[in-house]
């Protein structure tokens, strides 16, 4: 079976423990930090467990790489401590269960872009940035054979992700393109940080889309028009496992003429959208998720933000509607990049 | 041509009366499981005179009248059972008036809810009306006659717990009024005069209505679903009790259904919730999910799933698909709520029995009072085996209804005749005399409510 | 045929007649399938088309000249299969037309549907009118003919020989002249497009057509085509590519959009009315397009542009499809939908019912005077409210 690859010793030598000092969620000094930490590796209850919103920080604030928050999720799963309910866990688990047939298995030449449960979103893909991709995960009917499980990590069901994941990494590598660009963060962050942290092995080059967006505005560069436009970037909790590929945001902003308004909640300092913390077991946990997308929202609207930008289809779910009565007009990243070579972006209502 | 659709063509006009084989091959047919049955005439009024006009002469000529709104009772309750006349109310879709103060509509019998849902949401935006889940081409009247429920059944009860009068067509041809209208006062309430009881619930087998005032309520700028889910169905009739008591939210349904996969063994509960000002909502939010509910969710055998603003209509119809075969049907019973765990799981062995996906839901009606508990199966109306598997189920739910300690709430054939064969025998007495005083001819909608 | 040969057999038993086929977008009535409107009886929705051809394909009832009349009363417009939840309503339109061309294979049509495509076989229109009148149109003004210019005007059947039609297509001409637009004419070599052919099931002939039409452009050297008529753009633009035609399609409205927004257009003359604009069916609802012929009004100083309850992708056919501005199974009623729709125009208080095809032009203006109401409201082009507006004389 699948094992974290965790160091025991890494994490007990660290001297900052900024993975639990900086949570943005729980308050903690470097002593209980110490303390709470040794708890987590030896198996044994601790508040951080019962108090964790699941937000993937953690992974980033991690210098050592040492999974912080891969491991808080599978302590969770031991002690049967799941920051959500069950029904909502078993949902979870459920809603991942494909049922409307077998994939289409075709030959998907270079470049190629993989959907993952997001075929509804397939009206982003147009025009000249994504010019000649193949796309696989087309299909919304069939999208769960896609679907990264990664999700899972919100449950304290690593168990389930190492489960099915082997299977859904055979049925794309079926598809036989060896570099694929990926369109949710949380994908990428399956084949580049997960799989490899517990020891599955991904027979391809996972691309991510910012990447990709940005080298190909690079290629049409002549077309574009500075948008003049001020943004606030909504960064998702995927982000936190590929912190490598974070500066891809500025770089396009930079790029199309947009200013990323200065405010507090950026970077290393984003805030969770509070999708999933609504739901979950912790007492006030719904007042907590309106509270921390009020501080976000307000950190945008203080800051001057026209537009919004998402790279999660989950936090658009979650945020678009309320960032729109605020007068902040919600889009996805690719979209924002269409309308700078002068398209007319599928999403820009 | 003979000497009937003669004299019905001069009646509606020739346009309006039909022995085609098409329009008869249509007209037989109800959308579930029922065996078609041919009528002999497919006619189409516009006016109460035309309706009064035509049951004179079915009195003359003995001919059966099957009224039908819609259609989409899924019970075969506008079947011809015994031919004769299929009269289509759906050309009376005048909307007669809507009164802002006293809030309710005056329509004609063939006004569809959609229509009636668009004209408030133009003309009246803070009045709304109960809207069942049936497709908008359901009508007003129908659904009121048929004892039906919508989005606001909790708190406010029955559609037809919604009537202020009547005008209907007696099975002899004369037309009466009932509730204040019937003393030329404005159609704002049925009480305290005397009864449109008999006209409701008797699957037109007294009369046809051809107006009918209809309740409106307050509607809010701010309208959403609140959804909750929990595993453990012994769970949902005390919460459905806690939520009720709050007062606070509109359409409380519970359901569970074996596809899509993820609401597989689980029971969602959607809660509709309206206000004025975010204040309301937070208050009404804070009430609901974090007072009442928070106790399932700290335990950890409850979770909230969000609230999500603007009703959008359900499209039931899309059940039909779900076989890729263009029919569903429906055992709609009127159960006591702490029923929920045994209809459940005692519809969903029936449902695996016959290989039928199950489908169940639970619409809470008044202050839980009662809740309309629905068991649906799919079939593939190209596969004739399908069909039968479907029947075979409903039937065997309609009795498991009954066992339960439910009633049927718009029962086809056989669920009449299981209710009839329970009912108390002085009601039974009281209804054959009903029947023959109202309809001596025995022309309307024979074949339904038969008491012999 | 029995169902099995049947293109959709497999689809056919689908549809649960729940009735969302009747409806406009926003459920003002029962009324947007034109036939349904007309007829009231359930056979004429779209529901029971569909039941009626599976009963008919399986033998559970025989063809009668009922059963054409209601198959032929369906104008192609194109309501039921945008409304329709259930997911084999791509289909609908489809299954519609295949029941037609196995009628019109084995001779069962209506009288009329006949007229029509012998009309079209003998003399290139449903009118039956001479082939050699169809340039006709141009005469007294000057109009160029097609020489390889930038694009081709195609009138179509009712822009060359109906009357009031071809004012239509002449205004046209002259507002493509003043914009300086490079374009020309068939005239009398023009040939009928064969949308409505299609719509009525003869696959041959329309294959025929189409062939024949592509290989006149082609040889002429046509890329580009506008078109008077939403028929010619819909069909030149989604069945011609499919016979080996590939022109870049516009519509007359989209062309005019460019010319006004690219100042080559001047409208600033303006007009001072009230104008409530029908959406044809070819244009909205088959091909999207909804806002180019909106953007040209709301261009145009002094316009006040009113919505029609029932607007964009919910509006009420005029009833002229599918054959019926020659057929006429839907009229003689104040049910016609082109009378429900003239009715609905005036109730907005417009003094102008704007149009931009000449199917609807006639259909509605035709209405709007049995209504009575031609002192009431005007039904004009869109060609010509912008003439209007340019002041071209």
């Amino acid at each position: 079976m699948y094992e974290l690859k965790f160091n025991e010793n890494e994490c007990l030598s660290c001297v900052t423990c900024d993975c639990l000092t900086k949570c943005q969620y729980m308050d903690i000094d470097k002593d209980t930090a110490r303390t709470e930490i040794s708890k987590i590796i030896n198996g044994e209850d601790s508040f951080v467990l019962h108090n964790c919103v699941t937000c993937y920080a953690c992974e980033e604030y991690c210098e050592k790489g040492n999974h912080p928050f891969y491991l808080i999720v599978e302590r969770q799963e031991e002690l049967d401590i799941p920051p959500l309910p069950k029904p909502l866990i078993r949902r979870g688990i459920q809603t991942g269960i494909p049922f409307r047939g077998e994939p289409d298995i075709y030959e998907a030449k270079e470049p190629a872009l993989c959907m993952g449960v997001f075929s509804d979103l397939l009206y982003l893909i147009q025009g000249k940035l994504f010019d000649g991709l193949s796309l696989i995960s087309m299909d919304p009917r069939k999208m769960f054979h896609y679907f990264c499980q990664l999700m899972y990590l919100h449950y304290a069901r690593t168990s389930v992700i190492k489960e099915r994941l082997p299977k859904i990494i055979e049925t794309i590598a079926k598809h036989n393109a060896t570099e694929i660009v990926f369109f949710h963060d949380e994908c990428y962050g399956t084949y580049a940080s997960y799989a490899p942290a517990v020891g599955i092995e991904v027979p391809f080059k996972p691309v991510h889309l910012f990447e990709y967006l940005y080298n190909r505005l690079n290629e049409l560069k002549d077309e574009i028009k500075p948008l003049n436009l001020k943004v606030a970037y909504q960064r998702p909790c995927s982000s936190r496992l590929c912190s490598d590929k974070h500066h891809f945001v500025s770089d396009i902003f930079n790029l199309i003429g947009v200013e990323n308004v200065k405010r507090e909640y950026v970077d290393e300092n984003g805030l969770c959208c509070g999708g999933t913390i609504q739901g979950q077991r912790r007492e006030g946990s719904r007042l907590r998720a309106a509270d921390v997308q009020q501080r976000n929202i307000d950190d945008m609207v203080n800051a001057g933000t026209e537009v919004c930008v998402f790279n999660c289809p989950a936090c658009f779910n979650t945020l678009a509607a309320l960032v729109n009565r605020r007068g902040i007009r919600p889009v996805f990243m690719s979209d924002l990049c269409r309308l700078a070579i002068g398209e007319e972006p599928a999403g820009w209502r | 041509m003979d000497h009937v659709k003669e004299a019905l063509a001069v009646i509606v006009g020739e346009e309006h009366v039909s022995t085609e084989p098409e329009e008869l091959y249509i007209y037989s047919y109800d959308l579930g499981t029922t065996e078609p049955r041919r009528p002999d005439y497919a006619v189409a009024p516009r006016t109460t005179e035309e309706v009064r006009r035509i049951v004179e002469l079915a009195n003359q000529e003995k001919i059966p009248i099957v009224p039908l709104g819609g259609g989409l009772s899924l019970a075969g309750l506008a079947v011809p059972l015994q031919g004769g006349i299929a009269l289509d109310l759906k050309r009376m879709d005048t909307i007669i008036e809507v009164s802002e103060k006293a809030r309710y509509a005056v329509v004609e019998c063939g006004v569809s809810q959609g229509q009636l849902t668009a004209y408030l949401e133009k003309n009246h935006p803070n009045l709304m009306h109960s809207e069942p889940g049936a497709p908008p081409q359901a009508t007003i009247a129908g659904n009121v006659a048929i004892h039906g429920q919508g989005d606001l059944a909790q708190p406010y009860g029955f559609n037809s717990d919604m009537v202020n009068g009547l005008e209907v067509v007696l099975p002899t041809g004369e037309v009466c009024k009932f509730g204040s209208c019937a003393v030329g006062a404005n159609w704002y309430t049925q009480h305290p005069l005397p009864d449109v009881g008999l006209f409701l619930g008797w699957a037109g087998t007294t009369g046809i209505i051809t107006k009918v005032s209809l309740k409106l309520y307050p509607r809010k700028k701010i309208q959403g679903v609140g959804q909750f889910v929990v595993e453990d169905e012994e769970l949902i009739p005390e919460i459905i009790y806690r939520i009720t008591h709050t007062e606070a939210a509109h359409d409380v349904v519970a359901f569970s259904q074996a596809i899509p996969p993820f609401a597989s063994g689980l029971h969602h509960i959607t809660i509709n919730l309206s206000a004025d000002s975010e204040k309301e909502l937070d208050f009404k939010m804070e009430l609901i999910f974090d007072d009442t509910l928070g106790e399932y969710i700290r335990s950890g055998d409850g979770g909230f799933l969000g609230f999500n603003r603007g009703l959008q209509r359900p499209q039931i119809s899309k059940t039909a698909d779900w076989r890729k075969g263009g029919g569903f049907e429906y055992v709609g019973a009127i159960m006591p709520v702490e029923t929920y765990p045994q209809c459940y799981r005692r519809g969903r062995e029936i449902s695996e029995r016959h290989d039928i996906p199950y489908t169940v839901l639970g619409r809470v009606i008044g202050m839980s009072h009662a809740m309309m508990f629905s068991w649906t199966y799919a079939f593939n109306r190209a596969d004739l085996e399908t069909i039968r598997q479907a029947r075979e189920a409903l039937h065997e739910t309609d009795d498991l209804a009954l066992e339960l300690g439910g009633t049927i709430w718009k029962p086809g054939i056989y669920g009449q005749k299981l209710v009839l064969e329970r009912i108390d025998p002085n009601t039974l007495k009281l209804m054959k005399k009903v029947k023959q005083l109202l309809d001596p001819n025995g022309i309307m909608n024979p074949g339904n409510w038969e008491v012999s | 045929m029995t169902l099995t040969s049947y293109k959709y057999a497999d689809t056919i038993h689908r549809c649960f007649r729940c009735g969302y086929c009747k409806f406009p977008t926003n459920w003002a009535d029962v009324n947007n399938c034109p036939a349904y409107a007309r007829f009231r009886m359930e056979t004429y929705s779209c529901g029971g088309r569909l039941w009626l051809i599976r009963a008919w394909l399986s033998n559970e009832i025989e063809w009668t000249d009922h059963l054409a009349k209601i198959m032929y009363t369906c104008t192609a417009c194109k309501n039921c299969e945008e409304k329709c939840p259930l997911r084999f309503n791509v289909d609908i339109m489809n299954m519609i037309t295949a029941v037609k061309g196995e009628m019109v294979e084995r001779g069962l049509i209506p009288s009329q549907v006949k007229d029509f495509l012998e009309n079209i076989q003998r003399q290139g229109n449903p009118y039956g009118k001479a082939r050699a009148k169809r340039g006709e149109w141009t005469e007294g003004i000057e109009i160029p003919k097609y020489k390889g210019q930038d694009f081709l005007y195609y009138v179509g059947c009712v822009g060359s020989y109906d009357t009031r039609a071809q004012e239509t297509a002449r205004t046209l001409g002259k507002v493509l002249t003043k914009a300086g637009v490079s374009f020309g004419v068939l005239g009398g070599e023009e040939n009928c497009d064969g949308n409505e052919v299609n719509a009525l099931g003869e696959e041959t002939l329309f294959e025929m057509m189409a062939e024949e039409n592509v290989t006149q452009f082609k040889e002429l050297g046509v890329q580009k085509i506008v078109t008077l008529s939403p028929h010619s753009y819909n069909t030149f633009k989604n069945d011609y590519p499919l016979h080996d035609g590939n022109f870049e399609v516009f519509h007359y409205t989209q062309a005019l959009r460019d010319l006004i927004q690219g100042e080559r257009l001047d409208v600033s003359r303006g007009l001072n009315t009230r104008v409530a604009y029908h959406d044809p069916c070819f244009l909205g609802r088959w091909n999207g397009e909804y806002d180019a012929p909106r953007m040209i009004l709301n261009a145009i100083p002094g316009i006040e542009l009113v919505e029609l309850e029932k607007n964009r992708a919910g509006a009420l056919c005029c009833g002229g499809g599918g054959g019926n501005f020659y057929t006429d199974f839907l009229g003689g009623s104040e049910s016609s939908p082109a009378r429900i729709r003239a009715r609905e125009a005036y109730d907005t208080g417009a003094n102008i019912l704007a149009v931009a095809c000449p199917n609807c032009m006639t259909m509605l203006e035709d209405a709007v005077k049995a209504e009575g109401l031609e002192d009431k409201i005007d039904v004009k082009d869109i060609s010509e409210i912008v003439v209007e507006a340019t002041g071209i004389a």
